[in-house]
């Protein structure tokens, strides 16, 4: 419980409306996307500047305060889920100022609040391109994509999140304000700490301004369907296509379990008895676009591709992306809770991985839909289920573990883009070392000595 | 009931469809009051959180539930967003009429539903009442809109400029009908509803007129009863059954194609609701409801979808500038968009211009307005900019609760724009 001066405290700062102290309110920021237990923040604060956000940060740190930042909570992996010791929970989005969209020098300052899909809408109309695309783009903040290091669909040409920062500007717990990186293409001045904010998942800094690199939008695209009846040669092709120097922008993949759900639930007249499909789009300069289609077809169609249907115009195209889109709505309609995992690996690995999720789904009795970016060798596994029924979700909990194992010996990681949070801290220091946890503790130890950021994520506690 | 358990079983009975909920979060994109307020609390997401830990025995004050949980439009636009298929609107009005078992009408929603909304005789007296001493407490606001305002400061009213009472309701015109199909050889049950009938009997004449003008026999059997959606939305069921059951009496005489309305609202109640909400110890009455339902269309689907009028295509008049306004009710409920807008264009005169956002919702979310007039007001100014931006003389909406709220943000500005019913746009025409 916080003592009633305290909350006065935090009042007097954000002003009395952005304090939510009330039990109801306080639950509705016990719990973000992942499939956690909630936990119950003491007090939510509403910061509207930058300016406040700071003041709120000393407050914390001066009290001791443990405080975990939230945009819009659809984090895959409890990185928003605050600390169960008198948690505050910091909310960013009335920080939601696009500061400058600078066109000559290609780049945009923002707070972190801004909502992604808003940002690149902005961009866009000003003629410049933001690819990161998270899946949560419409309500998603930039402040979690740098969190979290978001990636999405366009991963394989145009990277992820990290790639698009220029510079992070942050509040440690004292209040003090930490500038790092910049406006220029060239930046070598200082550590580079807006690197080791990215990713960091509010564990080192609290975040106030954000810049991030823009780029010339593609002139044009050509998006394209294809079937086989057979995983590996679906893989073989991405392969090819690759090993041919051509880079498509998007390059997913949908398994039979997948295309049969999509197509029950949106009748969009995809083939059902295809073991998979790929789903590719190419982009750039109009010839580059056409030569590149082509090739990408004969490629996919020697590796064994029993049909290519390339969409023509854009009505076409959205269907192809359509097909993707409700593949996670498809899935989730199954069964109460959907648990969708991450694990990536090598896109060379990317067949073995898919066959052995099909195994754990056999071998613990569960459904299984296997989506996801196959140019980034980034599954997702989702697993539907009820996390009410104490039996199943046992079984649930196994398979993850072993879908993670699997993955680690196949040369990969444990996410690629949903982060480690709460759910996966247990993993870390199999996948990288005793020495890497340890290093990263006496790093936070350093830079947050009451330990109050963030919390237990990422590298669990001491 | 006061006991907390018995709250609890209650809603551990909706406990699969809060389940379905995976918190992804998807509906903070949609919602108009989360667009205002920023509040999870506010967020179908987060309303959904707090039933289910109030099922769970995670939390336990009531009333902190019931007030976030009634800070809802039901626009549904949230539902029709959710990737895992969320039955928000089910939850939620599951969800008042448990806790409202739990804690009891309020004094005022007793007098208003029990004790005049299933009476609709008593409703009509009182509302006749209304009309004749209005004049003593308000004043007409604007000519354009037919607006009025209070004469005196009332804090209740808020400000408010609403149309008055219509003096003369429909029901005084038209108690009933029973015409024969003519020559579009289809007959259909007409339901006004209350908005129609009271403030806006205008609208009511001009579907008459269209239907007539069509060929299309009419069954407007007397004493119709609410729909019900305001004793649904506030948990009372008890009252939503009543009404259910005269109008299924009024109705279940009749024989009839389709049952129109002009109303968003009591389509989509009629629609989605009745069979839902029936209650179940009847099986015939749920049959009779879901009959009735399968039956109901919106007098805009009618027209173009049934009936297949439509307008000149290349043909766009330039005497008048209409914009549509797209009622939750008809859009989040059914996708239908197109259907008003083509209506609308019948009338030769009229040049569609389309606002921003166009399909958010006005704000007014029935009762939501009475409760909570400064979030309602928020959403209503922004509708209202998107109208008046758009340089339209009229704007032209399928429901007499947008065309309420509308009518009193445009009141308020000053603004010379006219609020219509598409059908009426294209009764004018008719001559």
């Amino acid at each position: 419980m916080l003592k009633p001066a305290l909350i006065e405290e935090f009042r007097k700062i954000a002003g009395a409306s952005n304090v939510m102290d009330s039990e109801a309110d306080r639950h509705c920021y016990a719990y973000d996307a992942a499939v956690l237990q909630p936990v119950v923040p003491a007090l939510v604060v509403r910061p509207e500047t930058t300016e406040v956000l700071g003041r709120v940060a000393r407050l914390c740190g001066d009290n001791g305060l443990p405080l975990t930042v939230r945009g819009s909570g659809t984090n895959l992996s409890g990185g928003t889920i605050p600390d169960p010791r008198d948690g505050i929970v910091v909310l960013t989005n009335a920080l939601n100022r696009i500061i400058e969209i600078n066109e000559a020098d290609m780049y945009a300052v923002v707070e972190p609040g801004v909502v992604t899909a808003r940002f690149a809408a902005e961009v866009e109309r000003r003629g410049l391109f933001y690819p990161p695309d998270p899946a949560s783009l419409s309500v998603s903040t930039l402040g979690g994509n740098v969190a979290e290091n978001a990636g999405g669909l366009r991963g394989l040409k145009y990277g992820v999140t990290k790639n698009y920062v220029m510079g992070v500007n942050f509040f440690d717990t004292t209040g003090e304000k930490i500038v790092s990186g910049g406006r220029t293409v060239k930046c070598v001045t200082g550590l580079n700490l807006s690197a080791l904010m990215v990713g960091s998942e509010g564990t080192l800094g609290v975040f106030s301004e954000i810049i991030l690199k823009l780029v010339p939008p593609p002139a044009a695209n050509q998006a394209m369907m294809v079937l086989f009846d057979d995983t590996a040669k679906a893989s073989r092709a991405v392969a090819d296509i690759i090993a041919n120097r051509i880079v498509p922008c998007t390059l997913e993949f949908l398994d039979n379990f997948t295309i049969r759900t999509v197509e029950d639930y949106a009748k969009a007249g995809l083939p059902v008895d295809a073991r998979a499909l790929l789903l590719i789009e190419v982009d750039g300069h109009p010839a580059q676009v056409a030569d590149e289609a082509v090739q990408v077809e004969t490629i996919c169609k020697k590796s064994g591709a029993t049909g290519v249907k390339l969409a023509r115009g854009v009505e076409e195209r959205d269907k192809v992306w359509a097909a993707r889109r409700a593949a996670l709505s498809a899935l989730a309609r199954l069964r109460p809770t959907t648990v969708l995992e991450d694990a990536t690996v090598p896109r060379s690995r990317f067949p073995a991985m898919i066959r052995a999720v099909e195994d754990i789904a056999a071998k613990y009795d569960l459904l299984i839909g296997s989506f996801g970016h196959a140019g980034d060798g980034n599954l997702h596994p989702t697993i539907l289920t009820d996390r009410r029924d104490e039996k199943e979700y046992a079984r649930v909990e196994a398979a993850v573990d072993e879908i993670f194992e699997v993955a680690l010996s196949l040369g990969g990681t444990l996410s690629g883009e949903h982060g480690i949070g709460l759910a996966k801290s247990k993993w870390m220091e199999k996948e990288t070392s005793r020495g890497t946890i340890l290093y990263s503790r006496r790093l936070k130890k350093a830079l947050d000595p009451k330990n109050i950021l963030n919390p237990g994520k990422i590298i669990g506690r001491e | 009931m006061a006991d907390l358990r018995d709250l609890q079983r209650l809603l551990l009975d909706i406990d699969d469809q809060l389940a379905a909920c995976m918190r992804c979060g998807m509906c903070q994109a949609v919602c108009p009051i989360y667009a205002e307020t920023g509040r999870e609390p506010l967020v179908a997401r987060g309303k959904i959180a707090l039933l289910e830990h109030l099922g769970h025995d995670l939390l336990r004050d009531v009333e902190g539930v019931k007030d976030r949980l009634e800070t809802c439009l039901l626009c549904g636009a949230c539902a029709a967003n959710c990737p895992s298929g969320v039955k928000v609107l089910d939850i939620f009005i599951k969800a008042r009429a448990a806790i409202n078992t739990f804690k009891g009408l309020s004094p005022i929603q007793k007098l208003i539903f029990r004790g005049m909304l299933v009476h609709p005789d008593r409703f009509n007296a009182l509302a006749s009442l209304g009309a004749r001493f209005q004049d003593l407490f308000v004043k007409p606001a604007s000519g354009v809109l037919g607006s009025s305002c209070s004469r005196i400061s009332l804090e209740a009213l808020g400000g408010r400029h609403f149309p008055a009472l219509a003096k003369r309701p429909l029901h005084a015109d038209v108690p009933r009908l029973d015409t024969p199909a003519g020559a579009a050889g289809l007959r259909v049950a007409f339901f006004p509803g209350c908005l129609v009938d009271k403030l806006f009997p205008r609208v009511g004449h001009a579907v008459i007129k269209v239907l007539r003008h069509h060929g299309v026999g009419v069954f407007l059997p007397d004493h119709q009863a609410c729909c019900g959606i305001p004793a649904l939305s506030s948990g009372d069921l008890k009252s939503f059954n009543d009404l259910l059951d005269q109008n299924l009496a009024r109705f279940g005489r009749g024989e009839f194609d389709y049952l129109v309305t002009p109303c968003a609202t009591c389509t989509a109640t009629i629609k989605k609701f009745w069979p839902v909400f029936a209650d179940s110890a009847d099986a015939g009455r749920r049959a009779a409801a879901a009959e009735i339902a399968a039956k109901t269309l919106d007098i805009n689907v009618f027209l173009t979808d049934i009936l297949n009028v439509r307008p000149q295509e290349g043909l766009s008049g330039e005497r008048r500038k209409v914009t549509v306004h797209d009622p939750c009710h008809l859009k989040r409920s059914f996708g239908i968009a197109a259907q008003p807008r083509r209506v609308a264009r019948l009338n030769p005169e009229v040049q569609l211009v389309e606002m921003t956002d166009a399909d958010v919702c006005c704000g007014c979310g029935g009762s939501f307005t009475l409760l909570h007039y400064d979030i309602a007001a928020k959403l209503g100014r922004h509708k209202r900019d998107h109208i008046v931006a758009t340089g339209a003389d009229t704007v032209a909406t399928g429901c007499p609760a947008c065309m309420l709220q509308i009518t009193d943000m445009l009141s308020r500005s000053g603004d010379r724009v006219a609020v219509r019913h598409p059908v009426e746009i294209y009764a004018e025409a008719l001559g």
